[in-house]
């Protein structure tokens, strides 16, 4: 058994998350309007389960001649940290070409939030995999 | 905490009582005395534990020497396990799946060293049934825990049945030198609301938590039946008639009793006009379940998930709002495991969906309606986010 233990600091904060992870999480960017019209988008993808707590859908459109990603939406049920990584994830994608696009890690997204507690890096990790799912489905039609 | 907060999370932990923090005061500072010292200080303290002693033990319908003071719930519970047992080798442990951690815990340590556990799963509305004690006590059965009433389902345990079948099995035992299976309760949320008295009840061993019922955190104590045969977790000094070293929590002692003398159990119908009302208002959202029985149940809980709607963020949203409840969902916890209670009765999709509200005798109807309000926003909020139907 490990003796020692890891201090939490929360440095006076009154938000679990930092400031980034907070407004991603109360204000997410590029949610899919129920009223969208998917057929507008060209791939998408699916990862996660509800038992394990977190699901995400990512909704790509790819421009096939430049094969930039011009509009990325998403629906996530989880955590905090699952809807705050894939709001910041969608920003960091859009204008993106796939090959760009493909090489955004967790790492990536977890210091574009500020920051993540280590135990919820997984969360996070579901995004970039959405992520690329959905590539491969474009590069698959 | 700011005065516009609405705290719902009493399961976690309750506010001192004034009236308890007044009763405290002086032994923090005035008569501080160590309460086995023999000048009048001393005396003076040590009268202070043993009037608190024998309050408790009033309540319980208990002897004064049947009550030991611990640090809380958590030490109770291990004091009682690890006290019975320490000194056997084998034999069967009954107990249920949906027990707390400080009772779990424990019994998988004695199991690694040689016991034999029987866990028993509760019917789907959270309650369990004592015939599946009758079913597993045998001959070799030493101890038999279950909890009073769930931490977070509030579902209330039959534990006066229970020990019928315990003591009726006990007395058939034909061999003179067998062994009285023993059985213990962790009571810590049903103390507040329940009938405690430890006769009525049948039990060996009884868990008291103070930080539950408005007493300071780090207090608690234990109901050890006279004749049963407790061994000490904690080796030092003689306190607690050397079941329990330590010097006394002298102040936190005097709360205890305080906060016990203050359980007025007809608070018991308002609350539960207030439970009443949260529930039947969040199971109008679609896609919403209670968890646990609406009747066997605590009149401070509720417990409800709401499908595709992950409990941290539900609980982060209603923080925004002012409002302090919890979740049983795996982002909230250490282990990333959601609760093993509601995933037991209704799977674990449920158990990362679920909302926990505990009301104490401070909320308040107007309380309850904000927080309905707030909870029927942030899950329409929330379900925007997670939802590509309607």
């Amino acid at each position: 058994m490990k003796n020692n233990f890891d201090v939490i600091d929360i440095k006076g904060r009154k938000f679990l998350y930092s400031q980034k992870v907070e407004d991603h999480f109360f204000n997410p960017r590029n949610v899919l309007d129920n009223r969208a019209d998917l057929k507008k988008f060209n791939a998408r993808a699916k990862i996660g389960a509800p038992a394990c707590g977190d699901v995400m859908k990512v909704y790509l459109r790819i421009n096939p001649k430049t094969k930039i990603i011009t509009d990325f939406k998403w629906k996530t049920f989880g955590c905090a940290s699952a809807i705050a990584s894939t709001s910041i994830l969608s920003e960091m994608a859009i204008g993106k070409t796939i090959d760009q696009a493909y090489k955004i890690t967790a790492d990536k997204i977890v210091k574009a939030l500020g920051g993540l507690p280590k135990k919820k890096i997984h969360c996070s990790v579901l995004g970039d995999r959405a992520l690329r799912a959905a590539i491969d489905n474009f590069r698959k039609r | 905490m700011q005065n516009n907060q609405i705290y719902m999370d009493n399961a976690s932990t309750t506010r001192v009582d004034k009236r308890v923090l007044l009763a405290m005061k002086p032994f923090w500072d005035k008569m501080y005395a160590n309460p086995s010292n023999i000048y009048s200080m001393g005396l003076k303290a040590r009268d202070a534990v043993e009037k608190s002693r024998c309050r408790i033990a009033k309540f319980l319908n208990a002897k004064p020497n049947e009550i030991i003071f611990t640090s809380g719930g958590s030490e109770s519970n291990n004091l009682a396990i690890f006290g019975v047992l320490s000194k056997l080798k084998k034999g069967r442990i009954i107990t249920s799946v949906i027990e707390h951690p400080s009772v779990l815990k424990p019994i998988e340590a004695l199991e690694k060293r040689g016991f034999e556990v029987m866990k028993i799963k509760p019917k789907q509305n959270g309650v369990v049934n004592a015939e599946d004690v009758k079913n597993y006590l045998n001959h070799n059965t030493v101890l038999v825990t279950i909890m009073y009433a769930n931490n977070e389902i509030g579902t209330i345990q039959p534990i006066a049945r229970i020990s019928k079948i315990i003591s009726s099995f006990n007395a058939k035992r034909q061999t003179p030198n067998a062994r009285r299976i023993i059985f213990h309760t962790d009571a810590c949320q049903a103390t507040q609301y329940l009938d405690m008295d430890v006769k009525k009840l049948g039990v060996d061993l009884l868990t008291i938590n103070g930080s539950k019922i408005h007493a300071p955190k780090g207090t608690g104590a234990l109901y050890v039946r006279s004749g049963v045969v407790c061994n000490p977790q904690i080796l030092g000094g003689p306190q607690e008639a050397g079941l329990r070293a330590g010097t006394e929590n002298l102040a936190g002692i005097v709360g205890l009793a305080k906060a016990i003398a203050l359980i007025n159990k007809s608070d018991n119908a308002e609350l539960g006009r207030i439970r009443d009302y949260i529930i039947n208002e969040l199971l109008k959202i679609p896609g919403s379940q209670l968890n646990g029985c609406k009747i066997k149940r605590l009149p401070n809980n509720i417990n409800i998930s709401f499908a595709n709607v992950e409990g941290e963020s539900l609980v982060l949203y209603l923080d925004k709002r002012g409002i302090c409840v919890s979740t049983g969902s795996a982002c909230s916890s250490q282990s990333l495991e959601p609760s093993y209670v509601v995933g037991s009765i209704k799977g674990k999709e449920a158990a990362h969906s679920s909302l926990r509200i505990s009301l104490s005798r401070y909320n308040t109807m107007e309380e309850a309606k904000a927080v309905v309000f707030e909870i029927k926003k942030a899950v329409k909020e929330l379900r925007r986010i997670s939802e590509n139907e309607k």
